[in-house]
């Protein structure tokens, strides 16, 4: 039984590496892009067999839709198929290789040594531990709005001040395009399965595999299946409308976290019996961040040019 | 007696994803892929979602797997349109 | 040490390496783009199998969450570099 689920191991791992070395070696980017796309969800479905759930929600609509989308869409304007694809047989291509295979020698060691040599003791110990005063039951939720907030707190930021990057420098994508009776029929029914699914992601998140980045990832595709559609959600709302939709993760963050340094005097530390309202609040407005600002990347700047934002 | 049948059910599943792979890679025409990925998937995920949802046992996970392998079919469908679409633009 | 942990890890130290000689030897920019997006999906995968303990007992959850923090950040990275690139490489008609 133990050596068949191995195999599958084998298997599996073997095939994310195909996929991989694939992407990067075939001749026109029109094929890697898909073949990145199913080592996107492949990389998800072992997620999943490595017991980690919400990284498999995640990997599957951040890391395979979102990023796959946003590649193809950028497929038309980038050049994909190069005309001395072979590199020739020179110093730096084999100096790049010697690197390459001692980079893995070093790591297959640190690697070994490092599981070899481990005391027994996990972080997942003092995490049960704590669990019952972090407002919620899910771990992984509990240490990225609880016990880590701060890093949440400096990813919502990044993820800013990438959507600020791509509204002041990004080249403007083409606009949205006319409905196709096949798309906009399927929207009508796939966006409101989306919208709920992410509204349910986002509130089981606290008990269950979920949580705010996936129901923002989940929410944003919907709003590019609007785009897609001829409704541009995203810029149809206003100016003042997107600074607040944009800004209003870290802003809520910022506020929480201060206000209950009224109770404590140090930032971010919920008090007990109010951390899971705390929590919801910060995970919502966390979650509409996510959205339009996953959403944004797909974006054109607006009609005045990149200064008018 | 259960398990046989829920067995069988994805393995037939998976052998139909077998042969939508095989029709992906040997069949000649983008129409011809297109309707083998379609047909064949939409087939083979249906009866995997039935093998395990008899190995499950309960009625609210078997309408979750229904709700998935309709949102599947109705997403292929409308792809694989969208799809030849396309390449009926480009090739015209 | 379990078998599994041993397999991922290995295996996503050989994306790691696969992606950043892709971003290397890459001759085009959108294929450096998505080498790097694969040498951070081996790091993750590497991440994620220490992190497991085995099918009965749960795994770290403060790995969980860094991976979850670094997925988001890549995407974010790769947004950005995309719009980047299709500025300084892409056929748009100012």
């Amino acid at each position: 039984m133990s050596a068949a689920v191995t195999l599958v191991d084998l298997v599996l791992s073997a095939v994310l590496i195909v996929l991989a070395c694939s992407a990067l070696a075939v001749r026109s980017l029109r094929q890697g892009i898909p073949l990145f796309i199913s080592f996107g969800l492949l990389l998800a479905l072992i997620w999943a067999r490595l017991a980690a759930p919400d990284l498999a929600i995640a990997e599957a609509a951040i890391g395979a839709g979102l990023t796959g989308g946003l590649l193809m869409v950028s497929l038309r304007e980038l050049p994909t198929a190069a005309n001395a694809f072979a590199v020739r047989f020179s110093a730096g291509r084999v100096l790049v290789d010697l690197l390459t295979l001692i980079l893995m020698v070093v790591f297959t060691y640190a690697f070994w040594s490092g599981l070899e040599s481990n005391d027994g003791g996990r972080l997942v110990n003092d995490v049960s531990a704590r669990l019952p005063e972090s407002g919620v039951s899910n771990p992984v939720t509990a240490v990225l709005l609880n016990f880590r907030a701060y890093d949440t707190l400096l990813e919502l930021a990044v993820l800013l001040a990438a959507v600020l990057g791509i509204r002041s420098v990004g080249a403007p994508f083409p606009g949205p395009g006319t409905a196709n009776v096949m798309l906009s029929g399927l929207s009508n029914w796939i966006v409101p399965v989306l919208i709920v699914t992410g509204g349910y992601v986002l509130w089981a998140g606290a008990d269950t595999p979920g949580g705010a980045f996936q129901a923002g990832a989940i929410l944003a595709a919907a709003l590019i299946m609007l785009r897609l559609n001829g409704h541009d959600v995203v810029q149809g709302i206003g100016l003042r409308a997107e600074r607040v939709s944009l800004s209003c993760g870290v802003m809520g963050f910022l506020l929480v976290g201060g206000a209950v340094m009224l109770n404590d005097s140090v930032f971010l530390r919920y008090p007990t019996e109010w951390a899971g309202s705390l929590i919801l609040v910060i995970e919502v407005l966390a979650t509409m961040a996510i959205t339009f600002s996953l959403a944004n990347a797909f974006a054109a700047p607006p009609a005045g040019g990149p200064a008018s934002v | 007696m259960i398990e046989v049948i829920a067995g069988f059910l994805i393995l037939t599943g998976a052998g139909f994803f077998i042969a939508g792979s095989i029709g992906l890679l040997r069949l000649p025409d983008l129409c011809c892929r297109l309707h083998a990925l379609t047909k064949v998937d939409n087939l083979g995920l249906g009866l995997t979602l039935i093998g395990i949802t008899l190995l499950e046992g309960s009625v609210v996970f078997g309408l979750k797997a229904l709700l998935t392998w309709l949102l599947v079919m109705v997403s292929g469908a409308a792809s694989a349109h969208l799809i030849a679409n396309f390449d009926s633009r480009q090739t015209e | 040490m379990f078998d599994e942990q041993v397999i991922y890890g290995l295996t996503g130290m050989l994306l790691f390496v696969v992606g950043l000689r892709g971003a290397l030897l890459h001759p085009l920019l959108l294929g450096q783009i998505i080498a790097f997006n694969i040498s951070g999906a081996g790091l993750f995968l590497t991440l994620v199998a220490v992190a497991y303990d085995g099918g009965a007992s749960p795994a770290d959850p403060v790995i969980h969450a860094l991976v979850l923090t670094g997925i988001v950040v890549a995407i974010s990275a790769t947004a950005f570099a995309l719009a980047i690139a299709r500025r300084i490489r892409g056929n748009i008609n100012d």
